[in-house]
């Protein structure tokens, strides 16, 4: 593995199956009585948080605690950062506390690897930006992987608001990489320029893209994306966009959808979708764990860790 | 040393039909004449030009951000003459986005008394076309005139509305002077920090189209054919703009236009590799496609480009040591312009040296009504002496500027810059060279 894992384009193919296969190890800590091993104890593992993310934030902190390592959670307001110090500032200052690993969660796109050109500490990337959102991506391919026995050939649909996710960036690398099929639709809008050169097919039509579907992924749309005229209303996206039990339909009978969360019900996805039977949201928030904790233990060096 | 001669050089002054071997002789920092085989008589001193390199107009740099008064942190008048004279520039034309802003005759007199201070190349101050750039009320332009601007723009704070932008193309006409605007439909570039395109999209940038600076450029074309006022269009960076001005030129419109180095060498392939989110590829405009790059060379090569101009834009270290999208635009440019231009157009085959001194030095002279651009009997004295042949490995940290955000340092091209002569009097000489100025 690379020092960092600031994206998906960090990882091989093999260093991914490396930590799909790890994260089987890990998952099966978390179902013992005792949810603890010392595999990284003595380690130090800042997790710096520049937004607020409860989910993310928690499922690091769980699975950092599960492998015994040493937490410091830093959240820094937003506010604070247009008058306070700068990134690099703060990085120096964490950095001269001699941390093992820092797990790093930005607004700005890139922020990874600003600190990553600054610090000897490994950088975990938790979301930059619009950019990559690895752990997220990689614990998407772990569920997937478990319902589907594989991702070569799959056909995946990414659904939603495409410009502004970096779930969608990582997942697709990712997906692209291992061999699925992957389609993506959304507003003309909210399709980035050129994405099609990563090699995923792009289709506005809802329908089509879901067609024979073995995943469907949902992406969260955000409220305030009517005021970029990105979409007219939540209400108007829901007809053409929305998830409901009648566009799954079309999908294979047993495709999973999956969402990254928090989720819009009556948004992007309908609930009875949501809570259905092909849903597999809550079982990705309890994969998550494993999967870091397999990302920090090979980062921290694997087996030569123990 | 009143009355010198430069002997026995290659000497292109397209302005005058040369390109040659001949000497040129200076007297009282005017060029007195240039001829072959001059006579000389016994006080004339005389400075052999080694073979290989090349005498021509002094160069000059239409857009440059000296950054005095108000950001001294960045680049001062005297540093960024440094820079300059350095860089083989006798003059520059330096932006009014200064603060205060250069929008009345006490800020443009200071600038000019910094440049007598410093006293090396020459400094045209550019004043700004509204009050505080705002872009509400014009700016007292004959009073900015009177105090020795040559041009207006809201360089950085673009025309917003075609009402100001039409009263500005038709009262500076009384001046003689070209309104210079930096194309760019704000609503359009919005928050976008990097070109439009595949790259920012797979880097998660959010993007500014090449259409946010041809719009504007078509607007402006087109309101001046209705004023018959003269347009400039600066750092133009994408294809659709170079077909507007070729239009707005076939339709007899007052326009001409100039093109960066970094915008016809580079590409927005930078914002991933060889550094990821480096912000010293970070610009307004931004670094285009291959298609736009290319596009820029071919206005170049067949004439549709009148001048190339650095946009020499300092920031500090630590304001450019920040998340890509908060670190501001602007790269430096007047230490590489040159060897990027000899190396990229010249080596390249892109354009023959004599188009490199027109782009350089006669167009700049000409668009801006400013001296220069001739080595006719008369003109004042400034003079770029050129070292095409030199090996020249660019290097931020020795600089004169006093920012080094660059995109080039390390970059090992072929043309440098063997000395540079201002009024008659050498203000830089290369130590690699051995000329005896
Ligand atoms: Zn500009």
């Amino acid at each position: 593995m690379k020092k960092d894992l600031l994206g998906i384009d960090d990882l091989t193919r093999d260093e991914i199956y490396l930590v799909l296969d790890t994260a089987e190890a890990m998952r099966e800590i978390g179902q013992r009585p005792i949810k603890k091993v010392p595999t990284l104890r003595g380690k130090t593992i800042v997790n710096l948080f520049y937004e607020p993310s409860t989910r993310t934030r928690t499922s690091f902190e769980i699975a950092e605690k599960r492998l015994s390592a040493d937490t410091l959670n830093i959240a820094v307001a937003t506010s604070s950062v247009l008058k306070g110090e700068t990134l690099a500032d703060t990085a120096m200052n964490i950095e001269a506390m001699a941390p093992d690993m820092i797990v790093l969660r930005h607004a700005s796109s890139g922020a990874g690897h600003l600190l990553s050109r600054i610090c000897r500490s490994r950088i975990i990337n938790a979301g930059d930006g619009m950019h990559e959102h690895p752990t997220q991506a990689l614990l998407d391919a772990f569920t997937i992987r478990e319902h589907k026995k594989r991702i070569d050939g799959l056909k995946v649909t990414i659904v939603g608001d495409l410009m502004h996710s970096r779930v969608l960036r990582s997942n697709v690398l990712l997906l692209t990489k291992l061999g699925a099929d992957v389609w993506v639709s959304g507003p003309p809008t909210l399709v980035p320029t050129g994405i099609e050169r990563l090699g995923v097919r792009v289709s506005p039509a809802i329908d089509e893209a879901v067609t024979g579907a073995d995943v469907i992924m949902m992406l969260r749309i955000q409220q305030e994306r009517m005021h970029g005229a990105f979409i007219p209303s939540l209400r108007e996206y829901f007809n053409i966009f929305g998830m409901t039990k009648a566009r799954v339909a079309r999908a294979k009978p047993e495709v999973i959808i999956m969402h990254p969360g928090p989720m819009n019900r009556g948004v992007e996805i309908a609930s009875d979708v949501a809570d259905g039977p092909y849903s597999v949201i809550l079982e990705q928030v309890a994969n998550g764990v494993a999967v870091r904790m397999a990302v920090l233990y090979l980062l921290a060096g694997g087996a030569d860790a123990d | 040393m009143s009355k010198w001669i430069l002997r026995g050089g290659r000497v292109v002054d397209p302005a005058n039909g040369r390109d040659g071997t001949f000497d040129v002789l200076i007297d009282g920092g005017r060029i007195a004449c240039v001829g072959r085989d001059l006579p000389i008589d016994g006080d004339i001193k005389v400075v052999d030009v080694p073979s290989g390199l090349v005498v021509c107009p002094g160069l000059i740099d239409m857009h440059v951000h000296l950054r005095e008064p108000g950001h001294e942190h960045k680049e001062t008048v005297a540093t960024g003459c440094a820079a300059a004279v350095a860089g083989g520039f006798t003059a520059v034309a330096c932006m009014p986005n200064t603060n205060p802003v250069n929008d009345n005759a006490g800020v443009t007199g200071y600038i000019l008394t910094r440049a007598a201070e410093a006293n090396l190349a020459r400094v045209y101050p550019i004043g700004a076309v509204s009050r505080g750039q705002q872009g509400e009320q014009l700016a007292d332009i004959g009073e900015l005139k009177a105090a020795g601007c040559v041009a207006i723009t809201d360089d950085g704070h673009p025309v917003a509305t075609a009402m100001l932008m039409r009263r500005a193309l038709e009262y500076s006409t009384l001046f003689n002077m070209p309104v210079i605007e930096h194309c760019e439909e704000q609503t359009l570039k919005a928050d976008g920090v990097a070109h439009e395109g595949f790259h920012a999209s797979a880097l998660g940038l959010r993007g500014i189209p090449g259409e946010a600076e041809s719009i504007m450029a078509l607007r402006d074309i087109a309101l001046a054919e209705l004023t018959r006022g003269v347009l400039h269009i600066a750092h133009m960076s994408a294809r659709q703009t170079l077909d507007a001005v070729r239009y707005g030129k076939s339709r007899g419109a007052r326009v001409t236009c100039e093109v960066t180095p970094h915008h016809f060498i580079l590409t927005d392939e930078m914002l991933g590799a060889p550094v990821a989110y480096d912000t010293n590829v970070k610009m307004n405009p931004p670094l285009r496609e291959a298609a736009d790059r290319d596009a820029m060379l071919a206005g170049i090569a067949d004439g549709s480009v009148d001048a190339v101009a650095t946009d020499h834009a300092p920031h500090h270290a630590d304001e450019k040591h920040v998340e890509f999208d908060r670190a501001p635009f602007g790269i430096t440019g007047l230490e590489t312009a040159v060897s990027l231009c000899l190396d990229r157009l010249v080596h390249a085959g892109v354009v023959p040296l004599s188009r490199l001194v027109e782009l350089l030095s006669v167009n700049p002279a000409r668009i801006l009504n400013v001296p220069g651009g001739s080595l006719a009997e008369g003109a004042p004295a400034d003079l770029t002496i050129l070292a095409p042949e030199m090996r020249v490995t660019i290097s931020a940290a020795a600089m004169r500027s006093r920012s080094r955000n660059t995109p080039f340092d390390g970059w090992k091209l072929r043309g440098g810059v063997a000395a540079t002569i201002v009024g008659g009097c050498a203000v830089y000489v290369n130590e690699q060279v051995s000329l005896q100025l």
